[in-house]
C-alpha cells in the first residue's frame, strides 16, 4: 500500500514538474507547480511528517503560489516568446541535464543501498508535538530570528513595491 | 495482495532519487524558460525537492526526523521571504522594462 501510494504521488509530482517546463503560459506553469506541491505533501504523509505536510499544503500550494499566481494576474503575463537557440545550447544543453541526473542518482544509489528502508512503524504519529517543543526550546534563537528575517523582507517589499512620487 | 517484486516498505534511495529527479527538472525549467516569473518557479521548485530530501534523510534515522522537519520548517520560511521580496523585484522590474521576457533584462550584461 505504501509504495503504490508512493508511486502515484512520484508520477503526479514528476509529471506536473514535466509540464511545468513544457508548458507555455505561465499561469498554466503555476498550476503545474501547485500540483507538485500537492504530491509532495502526500510523500510527507508517508514520510511520517504530519506538520511539514499540512505547512506544505497551507503555506506553499496556498500562500506563496497565490502570490505568484496573484502577480501574473497583476503584470497580465502573456505567452513565452520562442527564441531560437544557437546549436551549442541544443546539442549540449539537454545532454548535459540529463548527465546532471544521472550523476546526482549514480551517487544516491552508491551511498545508499535501497537495503535501507523507511522506518514507518518506529514513528508514533505524535511528532508534531516533537517538532513544537524542538521549535520553541532547542531552536528557540533560530525562530526568533526568523520573525526578524521575515520583518525584513515585509520591509523590502514594501520599500520596492512602492512608487517614487 | 501485492505481488513480491513490489517491497512493502519504500527504500530511501528511492525517495532520494525522486528529489534528484525533481531538482533536475527545477534546474532545466531554471535554464530553459524564458518569463522571469516562469524561473523564480522553478527556483520553488528545486527549494521543494531538497526539502523531500531532507524529510527523506531524517526519515532514515528516527532520532533526527524532528530535527529534520524543524529544518525543513525554516527552510519554508526563507523561501516565503525570498517570494515576497523576489515578487516585489519583478513587479519593479516589469514596471521599469514593461516586459517580463529575461532577455529584454540585460542592464548587467558583459
Amino acid at each position: 500500500m505504501e509504495t503504490i501510494l508512493f508511486f502515484v504521488f512520484a508520477a503526479l509530482a514528476l509529471g506536473s514538474a514535466i509540464n511545468l517546463i513544457r508548458e507555455s503560459h505561465p499561469i498554466y506553469s503555476a498550476l503545474s507547480l501547485v500540483a507538485v506541491m500537492g504530491a509532495l505533501a502526500g510523500l510527507y504523509l508517508l514520510l511520517g511528517a504530519e506538520f511539514i505536510a499540512v505547512v506544505q499544503v497551507i503555506v506553499y500550494a496556498g500562500a506563496i503560489m497565490v502570490l505568484f499566481i496573484f502577480v501574473l494576474m497583476l503584470l497580465n503575463a502573456e505567452e513565452e516568446v520562442k527564441i531560437d537557440r544557437t546549436k551549442i545550447a541544443v546539442r549540449l544543453g539537454y545532454p548535459l541535464l540529463v548527465l546532471l541526473a544521472v550523476e546526482i542518482i549514480s551517487v544516491l544509489r552508491a551511498k545508499f543501498p535501497s537495503e535501507i528502508t523507511s522506518h514507518a512503524d518506529l514513528l508514533n504519529g505524535d511528532n508534531t508535538r516533537e517538532v513544537g517543543r524542538m521549535l520553541f526550546d532547542n531552536y528557540l534563537l533560530p525562530f526568533e530570528v526568523t520573525s526578524v528575517l521575515m520583518l525584513v523582507a515585509i520591509m523590502g517589499a514594501v520599500v520596492m513595491g512602492k512608487r517614487k512620487s | 495482495m501485492l505481488p513480491n517484486y513490489i517491497p512493502a516498505h519504500v527504500p530511501i534511495s528511492w525517495y532520494l532519487i525522486l528529489s534528484a529527479m525533481l531538482f533536475v527538472l527545477g534546474v532545466a525549467g531554471f535554464l530553459l524558460k524564458r518569463n522571469i516569473v516562469t524561473v523564480f518557479m522553478s527556483i520553488e521548485l528545486m527549494l521543494n525537492a531538497v526539502n523531500l530530501s531532507f524529510i527523506a534523510f531524517g526519515f532514515m534515522q528516527h532520532t533526527v526526523a524532528v530535527n529534520a522537519q524543524v529544518f525543513v520548517f525554516f527552510v519554508m520560511v526563507v523561501a516565503a521571504a525570498e517570494a515576497a521580496v523576489g515578487l516585489a523585484i519583478i513587479i519593479m522590474v516589469h514596471r521599469n522594462r514593461k516586459s517580463l521576457n529575461v532577455d529584454d533584462i540585460e542592464l548587467m550584461k558583459f
